[in-house]
């Protein structure tokens, strides 16, 4: 894939910057607008998607190594489980609101306040972004009919 | 309410067009064009994070399925269809639609909530206590990740598991690839 013409690079190479932030901004103040991990971490794989429609599938790889995005695939989901974990040392359940409960109440409609509820959005935008972003790549490899491995860099030849 | 009738009629033709047309790239459009409707739907009864995921999936959804069916060798469907399977799926088409009337007179009428209805319940225990509880301004995110978190906790695995599947047959079919090119 060679990607598409000097129009549709200039164009993208802008609005990936305004997606991008929109997707941290979802992600971030999930506990206080509309939207959440979920939403926000499927905007963020977006704006990689238009990357890759725009510019082809080397360009984003050297931006985003598919090594990298399985490994920030399994951080979020590792955090996830590891704020539920914490609740069970700091507050005695699983999953509890440590944080909001005893160390940082915070104040309502504020950036900093819910306790570990934006962490937890910040762990579900990350696993879900890097995991949608994974989906798009290996239906596109195997698309090309030519063989990757996930280990070596993607397109070179094994063997 | 007239919003309504116009959005679902939308949705309506669009999913016909999108099972009877011949050509695998205006049904990919067309089953967008059923999602975005469904995501205005969701905009004017006041669900705007369900509207922001529903508008997010369907173009991610969309884009994946647009590239998964162009530029592949089938990009039409042809032959007819089958006398005994479309008589098996008039007939069970029907059995729900008579089974579903009766489900629907027993629904509460389209805009009241269950639970302004039924005192006790579990939503309203949210709705009342959930900021103080929390801290979080959106209620929705108090549910997912707070009362429900469990439930976010199942998702998050079940798309974990879904993705280390997906990319373990892909690899095995471009390992194969590979050794054969051709």
């Amino acid at each position: 894939m060679r990607g598409m013409t000097v129009i549709v690079k200039t164009v993208s190479s802008w609005v990936k910057v305004l997606i991008f932030l929109y997707g941290v901004y979802i992600v971030v103040f999930g506990h206080l607008t509309p939207g959440g991990g979920f939403a926000g971490g499927v905007v963020l794989a977006s704006s990689y998607v238009l990357l890759m429609l725009a510019f082809g599938r080397e360009f984003v790889e050297q931006d985003l190594p598919l090594a990298l995005d399985s490994k920030l695939d399994c951080i979020g989901a590792f955090a996830f489980a590891m704020i539920a974990i914490l609740g069970l040392v700091f507050a005695g359940s699983f999953f509890a609101n440590f944080l909001y409960q005893k160390y940082l109440p915070g104040e309502p409609l504020r950036l900093i306040s819910a306790g570990t509820i934006p962490l937890s959005n910040i762990a579900i935008g990350l696993k879900v972004g890097a995991s949608l972003f994974l989906v798009f790549f290996s239906l596109s490899i195997c698309r090309r009919g030519k063989g990757v491995t996930f280990d070596s860099p993607a397109g070179q030849e094994q063997e | 309410m007239a919003v309504f009738y116009i959005l679902l009629l939308f949705v309506i033709i669009a999913a016909i067009i999108a099972v009877e047309t011949k050509n695998l790239l205006s049904a990919v459009i067309c089953v967008g064009a059923i999602g975005f409707g469904g995501s205005l739907m969701f905009l004017f009864l006041r669900a705007p994070d369900i509207a922001i995921t529903q508008i997010v999936v369907e173009v991610m959804g969309l884009i994946i399925l647009i590239r998964a069916t162009i530029s592949r060798d089938l990009t039409f469907i042809s032959g007819d269809r089958e006398f005994f399977g479309t008589v098996v799926s008039v007939v069970i088409v029907f059995v729900i639609f008579l089974a579903g009337i009766h489900v629907f007179d027993t629904l509460p009428d389209f805009g009241t909530a269950v639970f302004t209805q039924v005192p006790d319940t579990a939503s309203q225990t949210y709705i009342e206590e959930g900021l103080e509880r929390t801290g979080a301004a959106n209620l929705v995110a108090a549910v997912i990740l707070d009362f429900r978190a469990y439930d976010t906790l199942g998702e998050a695995t079940v798309l974990f598991t879904a993705i280390i599947g997906a990319m373990v047959i892909l690899r095995g079919k471009s390992r194969k690839l590979l050794e054969d090119p051709d």
